[in-house]
C-alpha cells in the first residue's frame, strides 16, 4: 500500500509515494540515493543510522517513512555542505575516532545531537544529581560523554577516542 | 513485513473509532517497539492508526500540585523537564537508565509503558510463545530465562506447552518508576474516558499472557498522571545491568520515601508487570529503614519467588540481588534523607 | 637478517586517507553501490537443525507482482563445485543446522522481498539433533590439524609425572564462550551478472580470495568474475572467507542476467551464517616448584564444529611457546554438532588460548604467594620451546616491566581494596600473537602524472591499509608520501592475500618493496610516465630459522559493586612489542580496539546457544552485548621500540590480533583480586560473584 510523503533530506526536498512499510533509513538508502545513514541492525541496537530528524538525534531504521510526512533530515553528509566538514567530523578525524568507518556517520549525528541536548543542560543516567541544573561543560564530562554516546555501538572500538573527539567539537577540556 | 493500511485521523476521538472498527488495528506513536516487531512478523496489523501528533505533548501542571505528562511527550522531554527533576527523580533517573538518547528522543510517555516483553522467543516468530501466538506453548522455560521472572510466574516449573505458561518480564524501566509513585493513567476508548492507577495497568499472565495490559482493544493512553508527594520526598531509581549502559534490566528498584513517611517500593524485571513490593511496604511501615530491616521485609515479599533453571545457570540469582539492590538502593536514600 | 627500510614515511602518524570520506559517510560499502535500477534478496532459512525440507509452497509467492525470482532445493542450478559444504547452497534438501539458507526470494523492493519470504511455507521432515558442547561426547575426535596448519596434538617430557612431583600444581578446567564476531556492517553483496561475466561488490576481507572462492563454485573463469570492495565495515575474521551468502547472491545474479541484485543479510542471519568463534572448555594442568619454575604445562581443549564443515580452533597452541616447561602437553578434541560453522574471529586459538593458561598462571602465583608478573618472567624460555628456535625478537619481559609500571602494579595490596561501593581489584596477563606472512601477494607500481601508484587488492577493514601502504610504498621508493597513491580492493589490481592472521600489511607491504625495488631497478629515479613494475611477496627475503612472535602484557582494574555484584573495568592499559610501527595513530586504534574487543569478551558477550532448538537464543544486538562507549574507561596502548630484522623488510609484526589476546583473563584475575572469587568461565557477570560477596 502507498502514500505520498515529502521530505527534505540534507536540503532536498523530495515528494514521492512511498510503501507504508517502507522506514526513512531504507527510503534513504534505497529509494534517495543517500546511504549516508548506515544500516548496522535495522532494529534500534545499534544506532549506525543515526540521523537528525526534525532537528533531534533519531533513529530512522525505526521510523516508518509514511508516519514522517513533511520531516527535516539531516544526515553526517548534510553537515558538510560543499565539502566543509562540521566541527563533530574534524574531531573525529583529528582523534581517529573511526577505523572502519561504518558506524562513523551515525556517531558523528549522535556527536551532534549530544552537543546540542547538553547546551539544554538535559541530564543523562551519568548525571549524579538530575535535579540540579547542569551545565554544558558538567554535562560534557568522560563519563557524561561516554553515557550519552552509548547508543552508538563501534565494534572496531574507537570509544576511547570518540569521547575526546566529541568535547573537542563542543569546546570544553577534556 | 505484511502490508498494512496507514491512517491519520484528525484527532485522538477518531483515532479511537478507527482502532475500534477493525480488529486487527494497532495505535502508532513513536514506533520504536513497534515497528521493531513489524519486521519480525511480530506484529501483523491489517491497520496503522497514527496517533504520534494527536495527543498532548505537554508537560503540565495539575491542579493538586502534581503533574500530568501528555501521552506524546517524548522520554527525552520528561526526563529533562525541570518539574519532574526536581519533585521525581526516580522517573527521571527510570527514563535515563532506559534505553538510549536517540530512542528516547522517539519514544513517548504513552507508549513506553506498553512496550511489549524483549523475551528472546516472543521476538522469534520460529519458536513457540503463548505471548505471540496464544496456545503455541512457552520456549523460555528451561530456555534463556537470564532476563525472565522469578516472581508472578504461575508454578514452580511451569509445563512448557501448556497455553497459559508465560515467564516473561515487562521491560519498561520508566513502568517501574510510575508504580512506585502511583501514578494514574488517563485513557480514552470507544466507551469513553476512564482513569486507571497506574498499578493496575499490567497484568500477570493469568490464563491470558497474549494480554499485557487491562486496556481493551481501542483504549488509548492520552496523558499519565503523577499525583502530587509530601514535601521532602526522596526518590530513586536503581537499575542493575550487565553493560554500562543501553541494556534491559537484570533486576531495577523504584524508592519513594516521603518524610517521616512509609516507603513504596517497586521492581523491574522480576515479573511479568512492574512489581510492587507491597509485602515488603507493609513490613517496613513505621520501621526504622535499616540494612538488616529491609533485608528481613524484602525475603518475605520474596518468600514465593520461583528461580527458573534455564541455560547458563538460569535467573536464581535474581532473587537474591533484587533484595541487595533493594537494600542498597534505601541504604542510599536514607543517608541522603539524613545528610 | 633483513637490511630494513630507512624509516622516513614510516613511523608518522598520518591521519587516514579515508577518513573524510567515512565521516561524511560518502565510502560506498558492498550494499550501496550505485547501480541502475537493483533488485533486492531476502533469503529463506531453515527453522529445524536436522532433517530434510520436503516441500516449500512457492507458488503463491511466484505469481505475486514485484517478485522477480524464487530460488529453492528444487529449482536452483546445480553447482560446479559442492565441494565446500558451506558453500553448497540450494544443493540438497537436506538441512544440516537450523538458520541454514533453504531460499532466496528476489523482489523489486526490499519490503517484498522480505514479506515474501517471510511468508514461504516450509515442510520439514524433522531428525532428532546434537547441538550442546560437552566434554564426554561420544564423538570427540582429533581432526588432522588444528587451525593455520598447526599440529593437533604435541607432547614433550611426562607430564602426569611431573605434574605428580611438582610441590605446586592447578589443575582446574576453564571455559570461554561463544561469540559472534558482529561487524556493524553486515554480510551484504551486490551482484550482476551481465554477458557472461560477473561482477561483485562484495563486503570481504580479500577480493582475491572471494573470487577464487566463488568461481570454484560456479565452474567460472577467474577473468570472467571481478570483486570490488574499496571499504569493509569491520570483519574480525567473519569475512575473510565468503560464507553461504555470497554464493546465493551470486546464484540470484546469474538467475537474472542483466539485473542489478543487493542482498544485505539481517543482523539476526548473520548469527547463523556467518561463523563465529567455538567455545571452547580448556583442562589446564601447571606444576612449578616453589620458587615458581614451571615443570610442567598441560592444556586439552575440546571444542566444536559443524558436522558438515571442520573449523578447528588452535587454542592449545600459545601454551606451546609462551613459558618454559621441561614437560609440556596440547590436545584438542572436537565434538562435531549439528550447529553452524564455526570460523575465524580475531586471533583465533591465541583469543581463547590465552584465557584458561594466563588464568592459571594467577593461579598459581595466589597458591605459590608470588607475584603473578615474577612468575612469568621466571619462566621465560630462550628459545621458542615448541620449535627449538631462536625468537626473532621476543621483549615479553620489558613489555611486563614496562607494564607494571606505568599500571603502578606495585600498590596492588594482596587483598581486597574497598572505595565506597565498589571492591576494586588488579589483575593482569600476557599477550601473544604469530607474526605471519602470506605466501601469495602482488603489488604493482606504476609511475603516472608525476605521481606514483602501488595497485594491490588489498583490503581495508578499519586496518588502515589505504593509509599505510602509502608509507611503505614512499619509504620503498624514497619518495614523499604524499607523491604516493595507492588503489586497493579490487581483483583488478594484482593479487592479494587475505587480510587475516595480522598478516596484511606484512604481506602486501613486502610486494609493495619488492615492486618498488624492481621499478628502481629498471627505470632508476627518473622514470617517464606510464613505467610500471611489479614484485612478488615471495621474492622477498623468508627467514625461517627464527620463531617470531608479537608479544604484550595487559594490566586490568576491575571494580565490583559490594551490593550488586555489577563488574566495571574503568583501566586497562596494554604494552607491546609488536615490531615497528609503521603509523602509530591508526596503530593505537587497532590496539585498543582489540583490547576493548578483549573487554567486551571478558564482561559481556555471550552466544547463548539454545541445544534445545540449536540456535543461539540472544541472536540480537540487543541481547548478545558487546561493549558500549560507558563500559570503557581509561584504556591505554604503549608499545616498545622494538627492530626486528628477520620478520620483513618494515621490521614489523602485526598488530591487529594482539590486543585482543590475554585482555580477558587480565579482567578475569582482576575480578578475582578485587573479591576473591575466581571465575573460570566467560563471560564474568555478576551473577558469578554475587555469591561471594558479603
Amino acid at each position: 500500500m502507498d502514500a505520498q510523503v515529502t521530505l527534505t533530506v540534507d536540503g532536498t526536498r523530495h515528494q514521492l509515494p512511498v510503501d507504508t512499510r517502507t522506514t526513512l533509513l531504507d527510503l534513504m538508502r534505497e529509494r534517495l540515493g543517500n546511504t549516508s545513514p548506515k544500516k548496522g541492525c535495522d532494529h534500534g541496537q545499534c544506532g549506525a543510522c543515526t540521523v537528525l530528524l526534525d532537528g533531534q538525534r533519531q533513529l530512522p531504521c525505526l521510523a516508518l517513512a509514511v508516519a514522517h510526512d513533511g520531516a527535516e533530515i539531516v544526515t553526517a553528509d548534510g553537515l558538510a555542505p560543499a565539502g566543509e566538514l562540521h566541527p563533530v567530523q574534524q574531531a573525529f578525524l583529528d582523534a581517529d575516532a573511526f577505523q572502519c568507518g561504518y558506524c562513523t556517520p551515525g556517531q558523528v549525528c549522535s556527536a551532534v545531537g549530544v552537543i546540542e541536548e547538553a547546551g539544554r543542560g538535559w541530564p543523562s543516567h551519568a548525571t549524579a544529581d538530575v535535579t540540579a541544573e547542569l551545565s554544558p561543560e558538567q554535562a560534557l564530562t568522560h563519563d557524561e560523554v561516554a553515557e550519552r554516546m552509548s547508543g552508538n555501538l563501534c565494534r572496531c572500538a574507537a570509544y576511547v577516542n570518540i569521547v575526546p573527539a566529541v568535547q573537542q567539537a563542543a569546546g570544553v577540556q577534556a | 513485513m505484511k502490508p498494512f493500511a496507514y491512517a491519520r485521523p484528525a484527532d485522538v476521538a477518531e483515532a479511537v473509532r478507527d482502532v475500534a472498527a477493525e480488529p486487527n488495528a494497532v495505535f502508532l506513536a513513536g514506533g520504536t517497539n513497534l515497528v521493531d516487531h513489524l519486521k519480525l512478523g511480530v506484529a501483523r496489523p491489517d491497520l496503522v492508526v497514527d496517533v504520534r501528533t494527536l495527543t498532548s505533548a505537554d508537560v503540565s501542571d495539575l491542579p493538586d500540585g502534581g503533574l500530568r505528562l501528555g501521552a506524546a511527550s517524548t522520554n527525552s522531554e520528561v526526563a529533562a523537564d525541570r518539574r519532574v527533576r526536581e519533585r521525581y527523580p526516580v522517573l527521571a533517573q527510570a527514563l535515563l537508565a532506559g534505553a538510549t538518547g536517540q530512542l528516547r528522543n522517539t519514544a513517548t510517555t504513552g507508549g513506553n509503558p506498553l512496550q511489549r516483553t524483549r523475551c528472546v522467543y516472543f521476538a522469534d516468530v520460529t519458536t513457540p510463545c503463548n505471548k505471540r501466538e496464544p496456545g503455541s506453548g512457552c520456549s523460555a522455560v528451561g530456555g534463556y530465562t537470564r532476563y525472565h521472572a522469578v516472581l508472578g510466574t504461575t508454578a514452580a516449573l511451569p509445563d512448557p506447552t501448556a497455553p497459559e505458561t508465560c515467564i516473561a518480564t515487562h521491560p519498561s524501566d520508566m513502568a517501574v518508576a510510575l508504580a512506585a509513585l502511583d501514578a494514574q493513567v488517563q485513557v480514552l476508548g470507544p466507551a469513553g474516558e476512564r482513569t486507571i492507577p497506574f498499578t493496575e495497568l499490567h497484568r500477570l499472565p493469568g490464563d491470558d499472557p497474549s494480554r499485557d495490559t487491562v486496556l481493551e482493544h481501542g483504549e488509548l493512553i492520552t496523558a499519565i498522571d503523577l499525583p502530587p508527594l509530601p514535601a521532602g520526598t526522596r526518590s530513586a531509581y536503581r537499575k542493575v545491568r550487565d553493560r554500562a549502559s543501553y541494556a534491559y534490566a537484570l533486576v531495577s528498584v523504584a524508592a519513594v520515601l516521603p518524610p517521616g513517611g512509609d516507603v513504596r517500593i517497586a521492581l523491574g524485571s522480576v515479573a511479568h508487570r512492574p512489581w510492587r513490593a507491597t509485602r515488603a511496604e507493609e513490613l517496613l511501615r513505621g520501621a526504622e529503614l535499616t540494612d538488616h530491616s529491609v533485608r528481613a521485609a524484602m525475603d518475605a515479599e520474596l518468600a514465593g519467588a520461583q528461580p527458573q533453571p534455564g541455560l547458563g545457570g538460569g535467573n536464581g540469582f535474581k532473587i537474591p540481588l533484587v533484595n541487595r539492590t533493594v537494600v542498597a538502593t534505601l541504604r542510599a536514600l536514607t543517608s541522603e534523607a539524613s545528610a | 637478517m633483513t637490511d630494513l627500510l630507512t624509516p622516513r614515511a614510516i613511523g608518522q602518524s598520518l591521519v587516514r586517507r579515508d577518513g573524510v570520506d567515512k565521516v561524511r559517510g560518502t565510502a560506498t560499502y558492498a550494499f550501496e553501490t550505485d547501480v541502475e535500477h537493483p533488485a533486492y534478496c531476502h533469503p529463506v532459512q531453515a527453522t529445524i537443525a536436522l532433517g530434510r525440507v520436503t516441500a516449500m509452497d512457492t507458488a503463491a509467492a511466484e505469481a505475486l507482482d514485484g517478485v522477480l525470482a524464487v530460488l529453492t532445493p528444487f529449482n536452483a542450478e546445480r553447482l560446479a563445485s559442492t565441494e565446500d559444504a558451506e558453500y553448497a547452497v540450494l544443493q540438497s534438501t537436506e538441512v544440516a543446522f537450523r538458520g541454514q539458507l533453504i531460499g532466496l526470494v528476489v523482489a523489486e523492493t526490499s519490503e517484498l522481498a522480505r514479506e515474501v519470504a517471510d511468508g514461504i511455507t516450509v515442510t520439514y521432515a524433522e531428525q532428532p539433533h546434537d547441538s550442546e558442547l560437552r566434554t564426554d561426547h561420544p564423538g570427540l575426535y582429533a581432526p588432522e590439524q588444528v587451525n593455520a596448519g598447526h599440529p593437533t596434538d604435541t607432547a614433550e617430557g611426562d607430564v602426569d609425572a611431573a605434574m605428580a612431583a611438582a610441590e605446586v600444581t592447578v589443575d582446574h578446567t576453564y571455559e570461554t564462550q561463544m561469540l559472534h564476531n558482529n561487524p556493524i556492517e553486515p554480510h551484504a553483496t551486490t551482484a550482476l551478472w551481465e554477458d557472461g561475466s560477473l561482477t561483485l561488490w562484495d563486503s570481504t576481507q580479500g577480493v582475491h580470495p572471494d573470487r577464487a572462492a566463488v568461481c570454484e563454485v560456479f565452474g567460472l573463469d577467474e577473468e570472467r568474475v571481478r570483486v570490488v570492495c574499496p571499504y569493509v565495515g569491520g570483519g574480525f575474521g567473519s569475512k575473510g572467507n565468503p560464507h553461504a551468502n555470497v554464493m546465493l547472491v551470486t546464484m540470484a545474479a546469474r538467475a537474472l542476467p542483466g539485473r542489478p541484485v543487493k542482498l544485505a543479510l539481517t543482523r539476526q542471519q548473520m548469527f547463523f551464517l556467518t561463523g563465529y568463534r567455538t567455545p571452547t572448555i580448556q583442562r589446564m594442568q601447571l606444576g612449578a616448584d616453589r620458587r615458581g619454575r614451571l615443570s610442567a604445562i598441560a592444556i586439552d581443549v575440546v571444542e566444536q564444529t559443524s558436522k558438515i564443515k571442520e573449523f578447528a580452533e588452535q587454542t592449545g597452541v600459545p601454551a606451546r611457546m609462551m613459558y618454559a616447561s621441561p614437560n609440556r602437553r596440547t590436545t584438542h578434541r572436537l565434538a562435531p554438532l549439528d550447529v553452524p560453522i564455526p570460523s575465524w574471529m580475531r586471533a583465533p586459538g591465541e583469543c581463547p588460548g590465552m584465557f584458561g593458561p594466563e588464568v592459571a598462571m594467577d593461579e598459581l602465583a595466589e597458591a605459590l604467594g608470588m607475584d603473578p608478573v615474577q612468575l612469568r618472567i621466571a619462566n621465560e624460555p630462550d628459545v621458542d620451546p615448541d620449535t627449538g628456535k631462536p625468537w626473532s625478537s621476543r621483549h615479553l619481559v620489558e613489555c611486563l616491566r614496562e607494564g607494571a609500571q606505568r599500571f603502578g602494579w606495585d600498590s596492588r595490596g594482596p587483598g581486597r581494596r574497598r572505595e565506597g561501593d565498589w571492591l576494586v581489584g588488579h589483575g593482569m596477563a600476557s599477550s601473544v600473537y604469530p607474526t605471519m606472512r602470506q605466501a601469495t601477494s602482488t603489488a604493482s607500481i606504476r609511475f603516472s602524472g608525476g605521481r606514483y601508484v602501488a595497485e594491490i587488492g588489498a583490503a581495508d577493514l578499519g586496518t588502515g591499509a589505504w593509509t599505510v601502504l602509502p608509507q611503505i610504498a614512499a619509504d620503498a621508493l624514497g619518495v614523499d608520501v604524499a607523491d604516493v597513491d595507492v588503489a586497493i580492493g579490487d581483483t583488478r589490481y594484482p593479487t592479494a592475500s587475505v587480510a587475516g592472521g595480522s598478516s596484511g600489511t606484512n604481506t602486501w607491504g613486502s610486494a609493495i618493496v619488492q615492486a618498488a625495488r624492481e621499478f628502481r631497478g629498471k627505470y632508476g629515479t627518473d622514470p617517464q610516465d606510464g613505467d610500471e613494475a611489479s614484485g612478488d611477496v615471495d621474492q622477498a627475503a623468508m627467514d625461517d630459522a627464527h620463531a617470531a612472535y608479537a608479544f604484550g602484557a595487559q594490566f586490568a582494574e576491575a571494580r565490583v559493586n559490594a551490593d550488586t555484584g555489577e563488574i566495571r573495568v574503568p583501566r586497562l592499559i596494554g604494552v607491546f612489542a609488536a615490531g615497528r610501527i609503521i603509523n602509530p595513530r591508526t596503530a593505537r586504534s587497532q590496539l585498543i580496539g582489540g583490547m576493548t574487543m578483549g573487554l567486551s569478551m571478558a564482561l559481556h558477550e555471550d552466544s547463548v546457544f539454545d541445544t534445545r532448538i540449536g540456535q543461539v537464543a540472544n541472536h540480537d544486538l540487543a541481547d548478545y552485548h558487546i561493549t558500549v562507549n560507558a563500559d570503557v574507561g581509561e584504556i591505554e596502548a604503549h608499545w616498545l621500540d622494538e627492530h626486528d630484522p628477520y620478520v620483513n623488510v618494515m621490521g614489523a609484526k602485526g598488530i591487529g590480533e594482539i590486543g585482543i589476546t590475554g585482555t580477558a583473563a587480565a579482567v578475569v584475575n582482576a575480578v578475582h583480586h578485587a573479591t576473591g572469587v575466581r571465575v573460570r568461565s566467560l563471560p564474568v557477570t555478576l551473577d558469578k560473584v554475587l555469591a561471594g560477596l558479603d
